[in-house]
This record gives structure tokens, sequence and C-alpha cells, in this order.
């Protein structure tokens, strides 16, 4: 089977649901002629035309609102945010007219918003964010943010295909890091499912994007302890897997919520309160958080990388977890 | 808070209990597993102990009456220090008092009084707010009915977690396990706490799940793997045509119901055969006590019948001196009461022969075990249509397996094949009237 990066894998993706459907297409800032600002388009000018990878004017709004309208026309438009940090600019026409349209009068608005996001590749304040929760927290958009190869080829053909608005989170440190096998030809990752990536017995981290493989790399080290973690990656944010999060949580009785997002506000408050909830007689010990802090995303590495959870402060978290 | 005492169920077929003596008095402190009160059932006599220390504020069952089995007989207040009059206390006691006793940390009580055992004085009791757990800890105590002050805790500062209440409810079952085999019959009473059910865990908080046997089921592994020590089990299973029966029971049947009210099923004609062949082998009829045989005048004959929750055997008394509609009815009235859980004691006692039926679900035959003190046990498979030779043709006929688990220290296989072949013999030529 080929091995592919991240990136690439998102490439394979957008090509195939292209080649499958003729009215999916591209649009964003410097897409075509430059292959867009991390490449993941590239070659996509020459293979489908200019009329379906089209460079835009410097301007989100214009992107997102062409695209909600190309959607309304019966295309499939895939917008590209050369960062996420940007969709602020197209915030409007996410929000207000795609997440509502099918509620207030009925059309289905299939697009798909996707770009780089996260932090990990100094790129200072603007261009680090991990802005996902800005859209969780609209009724009538889907988030999705794969954190493996294969994922991301599935995932992002399966936001294609669905009939809502999608944001669609690529985190940029993994683009090229992570390389995997990932079969050529179609397959779907269901939105909505959360995955497994590691069985565990003493306690469940729950997480998604780059901190997956965080988890990871603390659940290797941790089990020299004999301290057994399992690893949730909930692929898609919205709408998440309450099924699956409450399965672990009352496997393991203890949870870790970890993502490199800022604190209040997060990913982690919400499944602390679905949790507490819904399992509550399952938990053997507290919810414990592992978050960014409260703050911009620091330029300065050595601050930038104090502000990001890494391996060790949820081996230390865990360790800490283990003995309550 | 105070908590309710209840008449213990003793056994599978106990629905009902005599308190024969109150060990407390209203007022007076008592421990937890303290014996309490005496019951009397006509299986065993037993001890209860108390569910919980306190007071004993209430009693509400006299001594030598008669109430069904989880009725509330007493209350227990928890809080006792503000109900009773500490004067009546015996001196030693007013230590035991449940008084703030910040003092006692938690883990040393509750490492001399270990498992589940009857500690020889009662434990200090500790206040609760002082035992530390989680919200899973103490859903689990409340299924496994543990009181955590008994729990000890390895976690942060004392804190009991899911590892130290899992250890702890196996640790309680094995010494349960333990003793139960160490004491020979009577079986050992069954805390009160565990008298309930416990119902098969939903979720699983680990890889196993421990669930208490319900004092029924207790009985029935007793019984069973005792009467396979006892006796010396051999099988054998005949094959007997069952096409008389079947017209018989298929012509009448609808006459029966209409004059009867209830329907004509297949198991009096099996009673009855075996009535038959027993006059016939009186062997069949009679238990073992040491060197002697006992033989039994009456011929009760007990009648297996499964439950949601297990299995009881009610007994047909002096089936001998019954007709045909008369075993009929008995069976009725007998399975009926047994599935509404309104069997006297009395019901179950005194067979001296047994039939069972693992044909019910379509089983061929089944090898049962021997109800112990008999000898013998018949086992009727399913009736179903077979093909069969008959003067050298294939002819189709209604056919079952009876199958005889007998016990070789009085019965020999002769003996048994004998007693076999007449209820074949029977079954096969039925002439007997059924209305």
């Amino acid at each position: 089977m080929p091995v592919r990066t991240y990136l690439e894998a998102i490439r394979q993706g957008i090509w195939e649901e292209m080649e499958r459907d003729p009215s999916v297409f591209l649009l964003g800032e410097d897409i075509g002629v430059y292959g867009g600002a991390f490449k993941v388009t590239a070659g996509m000018l020459e293979k489908f035309g200019a009329e379906r990878v089209i460079d835009t004017p410097i301007s989100e709004s214009a992107i997102v609102g062409a695209a909600v309208g190309a959607a309304l026309m019966g295309m499939r438009p895939v917008a590209e945010m050369q960062f996420m940090d940007f969709i602020a600019c197209g915030f409007d026409q996410i929000v207000n007219m795609a997440a509502k349209m099918h509620y207030r009068w009925g059309p289905a608005v299939p697009i798909v918003v996707r770009g780089p996001s996260g932090a990990g590749v100094h790129g200072g304040p603007y261009h680090s964010q991990s802005n996902e929760m800005w859209f969780v927290h609209t009724p009538g958009l889907k988030v999705v943010m794969p954190a493996t190869a294969y994922d991301a080829k599935g995932l992002v053909k399966a936001a294609i295909r669905d009939d809502n608005p999608v944001i669609f989170y690529e985190h940029k440190f993994l683009y090229r890091r992570i390389k995997e096998e990932v079969p050529d030809g179609d397959y779907v990752i269901p939105l909505g499912k959360a995955a497994v990536r590691r069985e565990g017995r003493d306690m469940a981290v729950i997480t998604y994007g780059a901190m997956v493989w965080t988890a990871l790399e603390a659940a290797r080290e941790l089990e020299k302890e004999s301290i057994s973690l399992e690893v949730v990656d909930l692929r898609t944010l919205l709408p998440y897997d309450e099924e699956a999060v409450l399965a672990s949580v009352r496997k393991c009785n203890k949870v870790i919520l970890l993502h490199e997002g800022t604190r209040t506000g997060g990913m982690a408050g919400e499944l602390a309160a679905l949790i507490a909830e819904k399992a509550f007689e399952d938990l053997d010990g507290p919810i414990v958080r592992i978050t960014a802090p409260d703050t911009p995303v620091p330029f300065s590495p050595p601050l930038e990388e104090y502000f990001l959870p890494n391996a060790w402060k949820v081996i230390e978290a865990a360790r800490k977890l283990a003995k309550y | 808070m105070p908590t309710n005492v209840i008449m213990p169920q003793m056994g599978e077929s106990v629905a009902e209990g005599t308190i024969t003596k109150w060990l407390r008095k209203v007022g007076e402190q008592v421990g937890r597993d303290e014996p309490l009160f005496e019951i009397s059932t006509d299986k065993v006599d037993a001890e209860i102990p108390s569910p919980a220390a306190g007071i004993l504020s209430q009693i509400l069952v006299k001594e030598n009456e008669t109430v069904a089995v989880n009725t509330v007989v007493a209350v227990i207040d928890g809080e006792g220090a503000a109900v009773a009059a500490p004067a009546k206390q015996a001196e030693g006691e007013v230590a035991a008092a449940p008084a703030v006793s910040a003092a006692t940390p938690p883990s040393t009580s509750a490492a001399k009084t270990g498992a589940a055992g009857a500690p020889e004085s009662p434990a200090a009791p500790t206040a609760p707010a002082e035992v530390r757990s989680s919200p899973l800890v103490r859903r689990i105590a409340r299924d496994y009915q543990v009181d955590l002050a008994q729990v000890r805790g390895t976690g942060l500062g004392g804190r009991i977690s899911k590892k130290d209440i899992l250890d702890y409810v196996e640790r309680r079952q094995s010494a349960a396990a333990s003793r139960a085999a160490a004491v020979p019959a009577p079986p050992p009473s069954p805390p009160p706490a565990a008298v309930q059910p416990s119902p098969p865990p939903s979720t699983f908080v680990g890889p196993t799940q421990v669930v208490q046997m319900t004092p029924m089921r207790r009985q029935i592994a007793e019984h069973m793997v005792t009467s396979k020590r006892t006796s010396a089990h051999v099988y054998t299973v005949f094959e007997v045509e069952m096409t008389k029966v079947a017209e018989t029971r298929e012509r009448q049947r609808e006459e029966f119901e209409r004059r009867n009210g209830f329907k004509l099923t297949y198991t009096p004609f099996f009673i009855r055969a075996a009535v038959e062949a027993i006059r016939d082998i009186p062997v069949i009829n009679s238990s073992v006590e040491g060197t002697n045989i006992i033989y039994k005048r009456d011929i009760n004959v007990g009648i297996a019948v499964a439950l949601e929750t297990g299995l009881i055997v009610p007994v047909i008394k002096r089936v001998d001196e019954k007709n045909f509609l008369g075993i009929a009815r008995a069976v009725q009235d007998l399975a009926e009461r047994a599935r509404t859980k309104h069997l006297s004691v009395d019901d179950v006692q005194g067979g001296t022969f047994t039939i069972t039926n693992p044909g019910s679900f379509g089983g061929l035959f089944g090898l049962p075990i021997i109800n112990q003190p008999q000898v013998a046990i018949l086992g009727v498979g399913a009736i179903e249509k077979r093909p069969v030779v008959r003067d050298d043709a294939i002819a189709i006929r209604a056919m079952a397996y009876l199958s005889l688990s007998y016990d070789h220290r009085v019965i020999d296989g002769a003996v048994a094949e004998k007693f076999l072949g007449r209820i074949k013999q029977i079954l096969e030529n039925w002439d007997e009237p059924v209305l």
C-alpha cells in the first residue's frame, strides 16, 4: 500500500471527489497557479482546469459567500482558508448564512471550508490558532479534525459528500510529519464517529488532532510504569461521538481530556460536562483537563513549547490520577 | 439512617419464617453482623445477623409469629445516639456508640475485621464522612451492599479506589465460599444483605464482575454437588412409544378441560406410570442411611419446576392413593403455586422419588442428578414423532426417551432396567380413564 503524508492524503481525497463528481470545485487564495500555501492543491489546476480550481481575491468573506451561493445552485464547493486563523473574516457567511439556511428555509448548503490550523511550527498568534470551538458552538455546522493520514482522506471525502456545511480543520504540524499507508481508491470515514487509537484499562485520554499523537507517546511511556492509557480520537467535534466517549469512561473510570486549544470554553469543558451528567457514577477520580492556557499562541519558541500540551504533561497528570 | 431488618429467605422453597427468639431488646446497641434473632423454618433453624450497626429501635414481629419472606421484622437506627436511652447500654458497649470518632482511622479497624468475617466485638463504627471514595466506588458499594467503613483505601489520603473495593468484594465472595464449603448441612444462613437476588451486571467495571449467588442458587449448587458426592450415579435410557398416551390425551383433552378447568398435560401420565412401577419395585422408593436401606411406605413424587430465578421441586404426597384426576389436579396446583411463590415449606419436602422434564425445550433426554436423599430420578425427554420399525416396516410414531438416574449403592442395573421397563409397558399400553 502506498505511503502518503497527511497532506497528500487530503489532496488525494479531494482529487478523487473531483473526479467522481463534476459539481465539486475548489476556490481559495493562491490555490491554482501556486498550488496553495502548503501545496495541498498542487497539480489540481492542471488536471481540472481554471473553472474548477479558482484563485480568488484575498477576501474570506467573498470566498465563503461565493461558496454558499454556488452550493445553493447545486454545486459542492470546497473553499480553502490559507490559514484557519483568517476564517474569522468569513465568519458571518459561515455562522449566519451557511449554518442557518437549512433551518430557516430548507435548502442544503453542502460546502466544505478547509484549511490548516494549530501550533507547533512557530507561526505566532495569527498563524497558529486552534479556533475550532467557534464553530462547535454553532448549530447547523459540522466540525471535523483528522489526526491520521488515513482518516484525513476518508474524512475529507465524507465532508465533501455531506449535505451540511462542514468546517474541516487540518493540522499543519501533521501535514508532512505523518506518513502512513493510505490506500488508493474510494473509502469514506463517517462523520460523527470517534476511533479508539489504543485500548487501555486505567484511564481514557479523549483528544483529537495533533494531540492524538501526544497521547499515544505518553501511553507508550506510561506502559513501562504499568499505567494503561486508552486513547480516543474524536475525529469529528460536531456532532461528537457521545457514545464512544461514555463507553471509554465506563471502561476506564478515570479520564483525561486533552486538546491544543485554549482552556476556557474548550472541547474538554464540553466533554467534562457530558461525563458528569451521564457517567458520574462511573468516575473513580476527578475529570482532568490538559489544554493550552488562556492566552494567544506565543511567537517565541520556548514560550510556544510552554504553551502547548505535550507528552510530558500528559504523563505527569496520568501519574497523579493513577494514584488518586 | 434507619435500616429495615427483613425476614430472610432461608432456602429455595421457603416462603415464610417464624421468629423463635429475639436476641436483642428494643433500645439495645447492636453491631453489624452480630446475631439479632433466631428463626425457624422446616428446612433450617438459624441465627440471623444484624444488617447494620446501631440501636434496635423497633421490633415489629413478636416471638413465635410467622411472617412471609422479606417482611420487615425490625428497624435498626444507625444514628442511634439520638434515639436510644444511653442508660440502658451495658457499660462495655458505650465505646461502640457511633459518636464522632474522628480519631479512628478507617484502615485499622477494617484491616483487623477483614472480609465479611464476623468480628468478635463490634468494630468501632466510623462516621461516614471519614470514608473518602469516588462516585464509582459508592455505586459499587450500593450494588454489592458493601459497608465502605470496612474497606481499606489505598488511594491518596486513604481514599477508597475502584481497585480497593473490587478487591474487597472478591475477598468477601471467596471467604463466603470457603466458609460454605467447610460447614456441611445445614447450609450457612445467608446474611440478610444478600437476600435480594443480584441481577447480572448491565455494564462491566472491569474484565470480570462478581455477582453473589442468590440463596436459592446457593442451595441448588450445594445440593447438586453433595448428591454427586453421595450417590453412585448410574444412568439408563429407554425409548417409549407414546402413541396410546398421546391418543388418549388428544381424545379427552377438551372434555377434560371443560370439566376440570385446567389443561390435560403429559405429566400425570408419567407420574401414574412411575407410581405403578414403584409398587412393583419398592427399592426405588427408598433412601440410604449408613448401612441401612430405609423403605418408605408413602410414595411422594416431586416434580421439578423451572422458575425464572432457579428451580423448585414441589412434592405430591401419597400419590399412590390418588386416581389420575387427583394427580393431575395436584400437579396443576403445585406448578401454579410454585410459579406464584405460594408454596409452603410442607409442599417441598418429604419427596421419595422425583420426575424431571429435560424435554420441555426439546431435549431428547437428560441425565439428571438424584435429589437427595432419594435414590432415583426419572427424566422425561421431548415427545416427538419418529420413524420406527413395526412389523418390519417403517412407521411414524410419537416417541420419547425416558432416562433413569439411580444410586448403584442400593439399586443394581437389572432392577433399574426392570423399573424403567415397567414404566414403558404401562405407558405403551395405556388403558386407564383420565376423566
